[in-house]
């Protein structure tokens, strides 16, 4: 009679396990509802179209405003920024780590960039802080250093780390076949690795740059400290300005549970949900794409 | 131009795109190392801070922050190591496990602000937790379940198919057989996933700025219900909440946060590598 017990115990380990796995299904359904149940309340008194594109966000007047077109544009100008910095020297990098450096500095190459992705935001902000705004106050003249610049600078620093680890892996699934080839034919190394190489790796590529650009719309205690959290729609890139992220964390505090300017945080949260959900859903599938093609002979 | 020219000229640029890369890394070490361990004596990490935290030590944010990952740890270890198992070991290509996969994927990038209203939302208020330990753990906790998930599937399949083969043909059942023939094998892998997630969990202040941080307490945290504060937060609050704190405590109290997250991270690495270099088949 031992074998119908062991049947029953693999049958309930299974079925523990399985639960198990659903779970993470179960937590994304959970923040999503959580984020709604409390955010959604706030379209009573507001329209939707009032939320994105208004113009005031004065939480705290009488009667309070909460449009956050101008965090929008905040969260938009310093993503941008970042990007603008990151993609060509994360990308750069990532090719002299796939296919040039020797194989021992690509070792301690990638455990820097690992040490890079590992040092928290807040640290980060700290350094940001204090080294970089006095900098960039001094060399624009500015009143103050907190600005979008700095928010895209030390966010770039941060997207780094995620697009040269993705990118480079992306790289070097890219079959050697291909480069034989090319260098058969007389290709150089920079001409093998720039049209075939980087052609091939493209959809990882892709891939890296919308994680490194998702991490960099999501991040909140850095840009909260170099940014200046002023919540005015930005004319430079030299004016302080205020995320939706920044917005969240520096503002839940004063908020009165249940009150409109909670039920608001609750609602930009929504939308930060909502965008690095496609974002992320969108890099998995060029993700996947590059899986496909690195493993086609 | 010809093309050796290109070529060095490709290769140099390359380079230095490495190096703006790494050098930051460089930077913020050297900076916060230089600065801060002047700070750093028996009293810095034992002592409750004194005169608003100007004076003083950080011990309840190192307790807090030890406390914190713990807890974290605690409830995403155990999740993500089954969830990985099911994902490699059981789950066949099709839709439900397409679905955990792609929730997996988006758990890695859902904002670390967004945890912290989701914790908010759910522990302190729906469960009634309040701002505690234990809804800041489990907030942390879901946060780091990607990570964890992806190391320890990682691991595990590494694991030779045939391992697998011998142990089912010698009669062992499905799960005797991951439980004797694969998890042991899998488990350096596993460790370094731990230990990735416990530096992640320490460094992170978004998700417990609503769930669990406190400003400032005068007595240590006495029970999970209780708040704490915590190492990233306090580094946060010293650096722009209150005036007049000495640039000393803030880089020593960086030098602490830093030191804790790298050295996990280090450590994480050389497990992860003596591991690649021991394996054999």
């Amino acid at each position: 009679m031992k074998y119908p017990i062991r049947k029953i115990k693999e049958y309930i380990i299974e079925k523990i396990i399985l639960l198990s796995a659903m779970t993470s299904i179960v937590i994304v359904l959970l923040i999503f509802i959580f984020l709604l149940k409390e955010g959604l309340s706030l379209f009573g008194s507001i329209s939707l179209k009032d939320f994105l594109l208004g113009r005031n966000w004065y939480p705290i007047s009488n009667p309070p405003q909460y449009g956050i077109l101008p965090l929008i544009m905040g969260s938009i100008l310093v993503t941008l920024g970042a990007a603008v910095i990151s993609i060509p020297i994360g990308i750069g990098s990532a090719l002299y780590i796939a296919e040039i450096a020797p194989r021992k500095t690509r070792e301690i190459l990638k455990t820097g960039i690992e040490l890079l992705a590992a040092i928290p935001s807040v640290v980060i902000g700290f350094i940001g802080m204090i080294t970089l705004n006095p900098l960039i106050k001094n060399l624009f003249n500015l009143s103050t250093g907190l600005t979008a610049l700095s928010g895209s600078i030390t966010l770039a620093f941060m997207a780094m780390p995620t697009i040269v680890s993705i990118a480079e892996d992306a790289i070097t699934a890219v079959p050697r076949q291909y480069r034989e080839a090319a260098i058969a034919m007389g290709a150089t190394r920079w001409q093998t690795t720039r049209r075939i190489v980087a052609h091939a790796a493209r959809p990882g590529m892709i891939a890296a740059l919308m994680l490194g650009i998702g991490r960099v719309i999501g991040e909140t205690m850095a840009v909260m400290m170099v940014t200046g959290n002023a919540a005015i729609i930005p004319h430079s890139i030299l004016q302080p300005v205020r995320t939706l992220t920044a917005t969240i964390a520096a503002e839940m505090g004063e908020t009165v549970q249940g009150g409109s300017h909670y039920a608001a945080l609750f609602a930009i949260g929504i939308v930060l949900f909502i965008i690095t959900f496609l974002i992320n859903g969108v890099a998995d599938i060029y993700l996947h794409r590059n899986q496909k093609r690195g493993t086609k002979k | 131009m010809n093309v050796k020219n290109q070529e060095k000229i490709a290769s140099t640029i390359l380079f230095i795109c490495t190096v703006l890369v790494v050098l930051p890394v460089v930077i913020i070490l050297g900076v916060i190392v230089v600065k801060g361990i002047g700070a750093i004596s028996w009293e810095f990490l034992t002592e409750m801070p004194k005169n608003g935290m100007s004076a003083g030590g950080i011990l309840p944010a190192i307790l807090g922050t030890l406390y914190l990952v713990l807890g974290a740890i605690l409830f995403a270890l155990p999740l993500g190591v089954m969830t990985a198992i099911y994902l490699v070991e059981y789950a066949r290509e099709n839709f439900l496990s397409r679905l955990i996969k792609l929730a997996i994927v988006n758990l890695a990038g859902v904002p670390s602000v967004v945890y912290g209203l989701f914790g908010l939302g759910i522990f302190v208020t729906f469960l009634q937790f309040g701002a505690s330990i234990i809804a800041g753990s489990l907030t942390l906790g879901i946060m780091i379940l990607p990570v964890i998930i992806t190391a320890t599937r990682e691991a595990l399949e590494t694991v030779p198919q045939s391992f697998r083969v011998v142990s089912l043909s010698l009669g062992a059942s499905k799960w005797q057989t991951i439980r004797h023939s694969v998890i042991p094998h899998a488990l350096p892998g596993i460790l370094t996933g731990t230990i990735l997630g416990l530096g992640r969990a320490a460094g992170e202040t978004a998700p417990i700025l609503f769930t669990v941080a406190a400003f400032y307490l005068p007595k240590l945290p006495t029970s999970v219900f209780d708040q704490t504060m915590a190492l990233p937060y306090h580094l946060y609050v010293i650096s722009t909440q209150v005036p007049g704190v000495s640039e000393k405590i803030r880089y020593g109290t960086a030098l602490v946060l830093l030191a804790l997250v790298l050295i996990l991270n280090l450590f994480a690495i050389i497990v992860r590598s003596r591991y690649r270099k021991r394996k054999k088949w």
